[in-house]
């Protein structure tokens, strides 16, 4: 093949410079499958390998991104109390949209990348898949505002510390995605919680919201919209609409219960996603159909994700018959829609690396995540939302985990030969 | 108590009263539960002080865990009940050989390959000399650590060559076979009078010993080793494996007699795995007597010997005992019961690279050249001695291992697929759903192509998937690479042998070379004493 022999040819010489032939390597068995045969072992092997696994992960959240990036724009609208109907301003919303997310996803990808090329060159071992999941996962949880050179210093800490320095893909104790997000969390609280965050372009002046103003990107489309005759974004500053509280469900419940809940959203906005919240985790059908994908595919485990459902509505039941509080009368199947309980569920806590790895043990490991995130959710007044700490938590438990249910069976082989 | 509860009733919609009953409820509940704990308890302890139970676990109250949610792993020790094993895989290769025996030209070279049994030392001492002749059945070789156990030649002819490898390490000991074969002629012992130890002596010194396996470790029995069971298992459910109905036929004597002489090795039972969908199974094998018969039934690896084991008595720490197959069982039946040394036995030539996978009846080591002579079709193939799991790569003019009765022909993998993990063109075997097996042939045409580089282990309960046996492999795996010599013994690797793990290295996503690491892992142990 006269295309393969060219490329073969321009390959950089391992020795002379070891940062270009990781790069050449890493690119070409993106776009090659390699031609090493079996040695030393079985002839045949599975045609399944990590870079497949990993491609169907980020197959399966497609659906979120093309709903969160457009959500993002319609929030922005229904502020100001423009273009309030889903569909209306389609080519605005969308426009909006995508000027947030795309340099969210650049840079978390560039910086994410980038570390890994220069761990591998620098271990001399070829570039490891595991951050095609992570970067993609990675803008879908963050505020659509989030000024990018944090975005860019929370993915380098979790990769740097949550991976590379436990030795990279399959080594981490902590989930990539979520570190990156808690690193934001604490360094950078009021970015990711608050009435201010979750919904794109609105500002705060004292005590009156208004629109941000637009960037000259806007201006450029702009131009383009009045050409074609549509409708355009307008000056900044714009009024937001009577009644505005840019709160999410939860930041309303942990404040008035479910009737301060139903008094903004109602329950088919929750479910279908057109609320405020992190770009990815809005519509729950489109979740909920990544989820079943990864199910089908064999690739995320169904233990951990039932197992999660069952934690969190019996704990949901539990606060529910306990209801001392204005949150914890939030009926238990709501919480499933209030929040980012799907998302968490199909993509974060089923990480195959940092998740239990006997299947008892993911058992355990799913109910006590959703357990525990719940109580985090609804006792706890400075977290808005728990799945984030309650799956790092369980991630550092959950070689303890594994370890008992090892114990156990070393101990019935003993007792068999007792 | 209750005065501090009412103070503290708030609000006013019940809540707190509907606390309090439940607080109620949830200390009684606790009460009952300490109650009968202890009660468990004590029932536990008298249980073992009056010696009706070691443990005590057999008298405890509540059920285990194990017999609520037990798996596929049964332990079977009724002689007649079907195990079903769901854990595993078929791997769906094309190329299975026609059940007709075929007509090759026959081999003229045969060879003993010393690197065929574990732990042989690098350079065993050679008997006879080059150019020196010997009958079938005379010794050839033996391991100077244990001068005892002899190999001996498969057929009648001329020891022409020793063949050495790295380190003058000795790999073939080839023989020139004569056009008629002659045989040695044994004062064979009476299997009624003669003691276990005479028997094991008299097999060690006539070459009939190292077709037996001895577990753990998978090496040549030992002749001090008291096995505390012989397993058999007749049938094999290798990818395109052959057919072990069709080398019992004709041999059904001497199989018996082989089992005969195989209760008379141990003072345990010799156990017979048979193949519970097999319509077709030998009378041979269903009408043996003198063994115990277990039926299996399920994906590979339910053939093998190891899984079977695991399912009718699992080998613990400080166990051993010896394996054998069909033709090892049949080879030594002969020698008893017609007093010659014949390993004839059917060979299956297998692959989709051949133009006509047949039988063919050969002598044990035979060369394969002539037998594949013109029945390849590719040129970039390979040939591989045994089955695609769990063989040993040869060249197009080797020879047939010890234990082998199979030949796979199998493609050359070494090709570029562009964007070959994202968008798969050609079939391919996999347990995963993520391709298309509704698209693809029912049987399909494989190759070496490790479909993926060498990664971490990341993906978890797949290997879970394929092995049939209470074990956790990765972390059976990963306790080996970690050196860590009591969770290997815990975790039971005294239970495995590489071709039980095969499937996992199969399947496994991240391409690790899981047989490898099992054998390192046993040879740390086995060093260990």
């Amino acid at each position: 093949m006269k295309l393969l022999d060219f490329i073969k040819g321009i390959e950089p010489d391992k020795k002379k410079s070891p940062f270009l032939h990781t790069l050449y390597d890493g690119f070409f068995t993106f776009a090659f499958a390699p031609n090493t045969t079996t040695k030393n072992g079985v002839h045949v092997r599975d045609g399944m390998d990590l870079k497949r696994t990993m491609v169907h992960v980020v197959i399966a959240l497609q659906l979120c991104y093309v709903f969160g990036t457009y959500n993002i724009g319609h929030q922005h609208f229904v502020a100001l109390g423009e273009h309030t109907a889903f569909l209306s301003g389609f080519h605005l919303k969308l426009v909006h949209g995508l000027i947030k997310l795309i340099p969210l996803f650049v840079v978390s990808n560039v910086v994410g990348l980038g570390i890994e090329f220069w761990y591998a060159t620098k271990k001399g071992h070829p570039i490891e898949e595991g951050f095609l999941v992570s970067g993609a996962l990675i803008p879908l949880i963050m505020p659509p505002d989030l000024p990018l050179i944090w975005l860019a210093l929370s993915v380098a800490f979790a990769v740097i510390i949550g991976k590379e320095a436990f030795g990279g893909t399959g080594m981490n104790i902590l989930n990539i995605a979520l570190l990156a997000r808690v690193f934001i969390f604490f360094a950078y609280p009021t970015d990711i919680s608050g009435d201010q965050v979750w919904i794109s372009n609105i500002e705060k002046d004292g005590l009156e919201y208004f629109g941000g103003s637009y960037s000259f990107v806007h201006g450029i489309f702009d131009s383009v919209f009045s050409g074609l005759g549509l409708a355009t974004f307008g000056e900044g500053g714009k009024a937001v609409v009577d009644g505005y509280t840019g709160a999410t469900p939860l930041a309303l419940a942990a404040k008035g219960g479910w009737a301060a809940v139903q008094e903004h959203y109602t329950t088919s906005q929750m479910i279908w996603g057109t609320i405020p919240g992190s770009i990815g985790e809005s519509s729950k059908p489109l979740v909920i159909i990544g989820a079943l994908m990864l199910i089908g595919l064999g690739i995320a485990s169904w233990r951990i994700m039932l197992s999660m459902v069952l934690g969190c509505a019996v704990m949901g039941m539990i606060f529910n018959a306990w209801d001392v509080t204005v949150f914890m009368d939030v009926p238990w199947y709501a919480h499933f829609y209030m929040g980012s309980f799907f998302f968490a569920m199909a993509f974060m806590a089923t990480d195959p690396v940092t998740a239990a790895s006997t299947n008892r043990g993911k058992w355990i490991y799913g109910f006590l995540i959703g357990s525990i995130g719940l109580i985090i959710r609804v006792i706890n007044p400075a977290y808005p939302e728990g799945w984030m700490l309650a799956i790092l938590l369980l991630n550092v438990f959950a070689p303890l985990i594994d370890h008992y249910v090892i114990e156990a069976n070393i101990k019935r082989r003993l007792s068999r030969a007792a | 108590m209750l005065a501090g509860f009412s103070a503290n009733a708030q609000s006013p919609d019940g809540g707190s009263s509907n606390l309090l009953v439940a607080f109620i409820a949830f200390l009684v509940f606790i009460l009952l539960v300490i109650i009968v704990m202890v009660a468990d308890r004590l029932m536990r302890v008298t249980a073992t002080q009056t010696g009706a139970d070691k443990t005590g676990e057999n008298y405890s109250v509540f059920p285990r865990l194990e017999e609520i949610f037990s798996s596929s792993k049964s332990y079977a020790t009724s002689a007649s009940s079907i195990t079903k094993l769901k854990k595993g895989y078929d791997i769906p290769l094309a190329g299975e050989a026609e059940k007709v025996v075929g007509e090759t030209a026959a081999p003229v070279r045969y060879a003993i390959k010393p690197t065929d049994f574990q732990g042989m030392s690098p350079i065993p001492k050679v008997m006879v000399e080059i150019e020196g002749t010997v009958k079938a059945g005379d010794p050839i070789f033996y391991d100077k650590k244990r001068p005892e156990v002899k190999f001996c030649s498969p057929v009648s002819g001329q020891l022409i060559e020793v063949n050495r490898g790295a380190k003058r390490k000795i790999t073939e000991v080839v023989i020139l076979a004569d056009k008629e074969q002659s045989y040695r002629s044994y004062d064979l012992p009476n299997l009624n009078e003669v003691s276990r130890e005479g028997l094991v002596d008299f097999m060690a010194a006539n070459g009939l010993l190292p077709f037996l396996r001895q577990r753990p470790y998978n090496i040549v029995p030992e002749v001090t080793a008291v096995p505390k069971n012989i397993f058999v298992s007749t049938f094999n459910t290798a990818p395109l494996a052959p057919c072990s109905n069709m080398a019992v036929k004709g041999n059904e004597a001497a199989f018996q007699k082989g089992l005969d002489v195989l209760a008379k090795l141990t003072e345990g039972t010799v156990h017979l795995g048979l193949n519970a969908a097999d319509a077709g199974i030998s009378s041979a094998f269903t009408d043996a007597s003198g063994v115990s018969k277990h039926w299996f039934d399920g994906p590979h690896p339910a053939g093998n010997v190891g899984v079977q084991i695991h399912q009718i008595a699992p080998i613990n720490k400080g166990d051993i005992v010896w394996t054998a197959d069909v033709n090892a069982v049949i080879t030594i039946g002969r020698v008893f019961s017609e007093g010659r040394f014949n390993t004839e036995r059917l060979v299956a030539l297998t692959g989709a690279e051949l133009e006509n996978a047949q039988y063919v009846k050969v002598f044990q080591g035979a060369n394969v050249e002539t037998l594949l002579e013109g029945n390849i079709t590719e040129e970039n193939v390979r040939v591989v001695s045994g089955d695609v799991l769990t063989g040993e790569k040869i060249s197009e003019k080797g020879y047939l291992g010890f234990f082998d009765n199979q030949v796979t022909v199998l493609k050359e993998g070494d090709y570029y697929e562009m964007f070959g993990w994202l968008v798969p063109i050609a079939p391919r075997p996999s347990i995963s759903n993520t391709f298309p097996h509704f698209a693809y042939p029912e049987k399909m045409v494989a190759d070496t192509n490790t479909h993926g580089e060498h990664r971490a282990f990341v993906v978890t309960g797949q290997y879970e998937s394929v092995l049939p046996m209470d074990i956790y492999p990765q972390h059976l795996f990963k306790s080996i690479i970690v050196n860590d010599f009591e969770r290997m013994e815990g975790l039971g690797i005294y239970e495995l042998v590489e071709e039980d793990v095969a499937l996992c290295e199969f399947v496994c996503t991240s391409k690790q070379n899981i047989q490898q690491i099992l054998r390192k892992g046993l040879e740390m142990m086995r060093d260990q004493g």
